[in-house]
């Protein structure tokens, strides 16, 4: 299937001289939820912003569903909808006035029916004739996402769709989004909450200084980079890791009285049996033991840290 | 064309009219009243005729261009300003819409509403002296291109202030001085001819007179000369917004 939004040979540098993208190649397939993960000043949101039309490219190509976000910038932007990462929002205007205004910017006829539902999904509708000026940070947050919502894209941007939100409305922004995902919607989020892509996304991409540096499935990324560790405290101290037991690959801790040993949850086998045993056959005994699973967290860290 | 965008936003800056109705119509009313108080009543007494036209009834059509110049220019670069300075302006960058579009929304509700500020402040000084319009098809030919080149011009300045203060500098420091030089409260044939000569570098002198023209059938220059250079600003300032927007000047980077 050919993919929803292409991005070849992207890159962006300011008038300042400051690259802010380097040579980026991105696919998004049509329906997925996809975590664009980096820290900041990485480029999320400048490649965000050209792909919408809001900044320039210096170089490279993007088509939407199959427009060219140039020369065919009307089929192309009429896909997407975007809610940017600052509250940028009319403070006079009533909630309903500025989403259906959004509505008629991207040249749909009226529709109060749809924009009711969005308001709604949105926990927004008691609040439609309200000003913007008057509502709280996480409700104009909703209004953005309303907006962008208004004009039924098929592509939906959210540039951290939950920073300065609640515990509690975080959790509602994520049916909406799921909801979104079944009716068919391609969402591209950038977040700053690991734990929110880990929930999410079905693909995570890192960027880090303007470059990508991975894109893979969540699955796959939790399997491949997401190993599980098990740490055996030993009643004796150990000079060294016995030849007996080498093809474990264990390592030993520098004051002799831990060892750790990498396993994969996913595999056929993890070991830890035949590890057990051959210990107990080497007469080294445990006298405590822990696992853990590295978090996408610390995959995150591990990778941006690398480059 | 995307004409439901341009609907969109000319009735979201119209919508922004009616909000602000009494500053946006009050304060020229008022302000024009006093023009009449002062310049008609009180100096006027003093000036018996201009060509054969009493000093009040013959400030009318410079007044009216006054606040059409000046109301053009704030509302056209106050109607892009502000979606810039409060970053709502990503979404009309983001929409399926034409630059062109863009310009034909916001200028078309600038100049609509200095248009209609222009008509009132006209009925507001028909409540002073006697008006009669001679040609009011060119009275109002004259109205709209103005009303709409002076909107472009505030939008350029709108798109150029990178602060509140910039928006202001213009209209007060070249716009007004130029109106008021401009022949709104004098016949320019009342100079000396040395400052005559001076005075027809000034833009504005052509605008209202022609506009006057249309009044009275008196002019400081010819009618076609007055058409013509409004036409020829209306261009320049339709050139300047096309580059603005080819490359993307102060609103893309």
């Amino acid at each position: 299937m050919s993919p929803i939004i292409s991005v070849s040979n992207l890159s962006k540098t300011y008038g300042s001289g400051f690259k802010a993208l380097k040579d980026i190649n991105l696919d998004i397939v049509k329906g997925e939820i996809f975590a664009l993960l980096g820290p900041n000043g990485a480029g999320k949101t400048t490649l965000i912003s050209i792909i919408c039309g809001i900044a320039n490219p210096t170089e490279g190509r993007i088509s939407i569903g199959g427009h060219d976000i140039i020369r065919d910038y009307r089929a192309a932007r009429s896909m997407i909808g975007l809610v940017p990462q600052e509250l940028h929002t009319d403070a006079f205007e009533s909630v309903w006035a500025t989403v259906s205004f959004s509505r008629g910017l991207f040249g749909k006829p009226k529709n109060p029916d749809h924009i009711e539902k969005v308001l709604k999904d949105l926990s927004l509708w008691d609040k439609k004739d309200n000003k913007i000026i008057t509502l709280s940070g996480g409700m104009k947050r909703r209004v953005m996402i309303a907006k962008a919502l208004s004009h039924e894209p098929q592509i939906l941007f959210l540039d951290e769709p939950t920073a300065g939100v609640d515990v509690e409305l975080r959790k509602g922004m994520w049916e909406v989004v799921r909801t979104l995902q079944q009716s068919g919607v391609t969402i591209i989020l950038t977040t700053h909450y690991i734990e929110e892509a880990e929930e999410m996304a079905d693909r995570i991409g890192v960027i880090n200084k303007g470059e990508i540096i991975l894109i893979e499935d969540k699955a796959t990324l939790m399997q491949k980079l997401g190993k599980k560790q098990l740490t055996l405290q030993l009643q004796n101290r150990l000079d060294a890791v016995p030849p007996a037991l080498a093809a474990y690959s264990l390592e030993l801790s520098d004051d002799g009285h831990a060892v750790t040993y990498d396993y994969d949850t996913k595999g056929d086998r993890t070991g830890i049996t035949s590890l057990l045993n051959d210990l107990r056959n080497a007469g080294i005994r445990i006298s405590d033991l822990d696992t853990r699973q590295s978090s996408l967290e610390d995959i995150f860290v591990s990778l941006v840290r690398q480059v | 064309m995307n004409y439901r965008a341009i609907q969109a936003i000319y009735l979201f800056e119209m919508a922004r009219t009616w909000r602000t109705l009494l500053q946006s119509i009050v304060s020229p009313v008022v302000s024009t009243s006093l023009y009449f108080v002062v310049f008609g009543a009180a100096i006027g007494s003093r000036i018996t005729e201009v060509e054969g036209v009493s000093y009040g009834t013959f400030i009318v059509p410079g007044l009216v261009m006054l606040s059409v110049l000046t109301q053009s220019i704030s509302n056209a670069s106050f109607g892009i300003y502000f979606p810039k300075f409060a970053g709502t302006i990503y979404e009309i960058l983001s929409a399926p819409i034409s630059y062109f579009e863009i310009v034909i929304g916001y200028v078309g509700a600038a100049a609509t509403k200095s248009i209609i500020l222009g008509l009132i402040i006209l009925a507001t000084a028909g409540l002073f002296v006697p008006l009669h319009i001679q040609h009011p098809v060119w009275m109002l030919t004259f109205l709209v291109l103005t009303a709409v080149t002076f909107s472009l011009f505030g939008f350029i300045i709108g798109i150029w202030a990178d602060g509140f203060e910039k928006l202001q500098m213009i209209p007060m420091l070249v716009v007004t001085p130029l109106t008021f030089l401009g022949g709104s409260f004098y016949s320019v044939n009342m100079l000396p001819s040395g400052w005559r000569t001076i005075t027809l570098f000034n833009p504005v002198v052509y605008l209202i007179s022609g506009f006057r023209w249309s009044f009275y059938e008196i002019a400081d220059v010819s009618v076609g000369l007055s058409l013509g250079m409004t036409a020829a600003f209306l261009v320049a300032c339709m050139v300047i917004v096309a580059w603005i927007f080819r490359t993307g000047y102060r609103l893309k980077n």
